[in-house]
């Protein structure tokens, strides 16, 4: 068999790519902001054994870590129905990609509260700062600064996960190309370029942390 | 319309189940005897070796593993040959495996101090022989942890082989699910299955990383 690889449906199908593109982007984008603040809320009560959020975010941090985004997805977008709660899959993902950052999120943020020195507190006391100073100030900030790499590795892979959310008919960048493939019939070259684009975004996305993380993160930069 | 007792659903997704744990077994081993030629690769003093394990694992850590799997799924039945689900995913989460297993075991032999490689060399081993004699026993127990560790990220990969078809416990479920409609309960069923593979997997995981921080620490 002779097979003739063909950029054609690529070029004239790549609008829809971008569109992909774009919401992957943004379903990163929302669905890591949220996590991310979950995280930070987790990772205090994980670290300082608060009353009720710390029984609630190990169970939850536990029960994420050890099932497949997949299923999460599903049970959300599938199961939730069920007990009245309709959502289209474009909030289902948006949910699942939050909550599945929560969890990963809390205990990457958790080493980096508990690898704050004892000392560090007692200086912010004596220095009569404020508690949520000495939060802001003297853990969260040193904290997310230690874990920021790992954290950042992270969002990537919530991404990457985002591939599957296709499957419950969110529009993003695998979406566009299962769209594309099923007009064309150019399955390989449809799924190389966007493995292609996800390779890009990937890319893109950790230059763009990195970034973040050393304009407002590490502090002070000239 | 079939009649599904709660047995039976139960019944059909341990069927499922054995099958997404003998495909983590494969894919556990087949990527750990890869990932242990990419990490050779990847620490090899000849810069093309570790140049060309170093995008490999970029490729496969930077793009989805579903990708991965429809790449695989459609570049082989170009090829001609008729690929199945289960070879596909098979194939795919190997390669997904060896390329983070090679980083992971990677950080662990860096890890080693440098003159121990040097002490190696002065006793005039080769290369072969200080990797195998020295470098690698000690790599081994810090490698431990974080390898069980990402074994439940293989068991939860294997969860993305059920969009290309391949009938693991997820595929089972959303079967099950459309015939029955008790979506609810059913994927239920499918994370407590997850659950009770992976908690285990974790847990020894955590067990172990605390007692060689113990005995690391003595």
């Amino acid at each position: 068999m002779s097979y003739q690889f063909s950029i054609e449906p690529i070029i004239s199908n790549w609008e829809v790519f971008v569109e992909g593109a774009l919401m992957t982007l943004l379903l990163t984008g929302l669905g890591s902001a949220i996590g991310i603040a979950a995280g930070i809320l987790g990772a205090v009560s994980r670290a300082w054994k608060l009353r009720v959020l710390y029984p609630v975010y190990t169970v939850y941090v536990e029960c994420i870590r050890n099932t497949p985004f997949l299923v999460q997805l599903y049970f959300i977008f599938f199961g939730l129905p069920a007990m009245g709660v309709k959502l289209s899959g474009w909030e289902a993902s948006f949910l699942a990609m939050a909550l599945n950052l929560g969890a990963y999120s809390t205990e990457i943020i958790r080493a980096g509260v508990m690898s704050v020195p004892r000392g560090q507190l007692e200086a912010a006391e004596s220095l009569a700062l404020s508690r949520w100073q000495t939060f802001r100030f003297v853990i969260l900030r040193p904290a997310l600064k230690n874990v920021w790499p790992a954290l950042c590795s992270q969002v990537i892979i919530v991404m990457l996960g985002s591939a599957v959310c296709s499957q419950v008919a969110a529009q993003e960048l695998t979406y566009a190309a299962n769209l594309i493939q099923s007009r064309t019939f150019r399955a390989f070259e449809i799924y190389a370029f966007s493995t292609l684009m996800y390779l890009l975004l990937a890319l893109a996305v950790r230059k763009f942390l990195h970034e973040i993380g050393r304009r407002y993160i590490d502090g002070r930069t000239a | 319309m079939i009649e599904f007792s709660l047995w039976d659903i139960i019944r059909h997704l341990l069927v499922g189940g054995a099958w997404t744990v003998a495909l983590s077994l494969i894919a556990f081993i087949s990527g750990g005897i890869v990932g242990l030629m990419v990490l050779i690769a990847r620490i090899s003093p000849r810069p093309l070796f570790a140049r060309l394990a170093k995008a490999y694992i970029e490729f496969f850590q930077d793009t989805p593993l579903l990708m991965q799997l429809f790449l695989i799924f459609f570049g082989i039945g170009l090829l001609g040959v008729d690929i199945s689900p289960l070879l596909t995913a098979a194939l795919g989460l190997t390669l997904f495996t060896s390329a983070y297993l090679a980083e992971i075991w990677r950080g662990c032999v860096e890890s080693i101090a440098h003159g121990q490689w040097e002490a190696g060399e002065s006793l005039a081993l080769s290369r072969w022989q200080q990797m195998r004699f020295v470098i690698l026993p000690q790599a081994v127990r810090i490698a431990i942890p974080p390898t069980v560790g990402f074994s439940v990220q293989v068991v939860k990969g294997t969860a993305v082989t059920s969009i290309i078809g391949f009938m693991e416990i997820t595929k089972t479920g959303s079967m099950i699910s459309n015939a029955t409609f008790r979506p609810l309960l059913v994927y239920g069923l499918v994370a407590v299955g997850y659950f009770i593979i992976c908690f285990p997997l974790s847990a020894l995981a955590r067990q172990i990383e605390r007692r060689l921080h113990a005995a690391c620490s003595r």
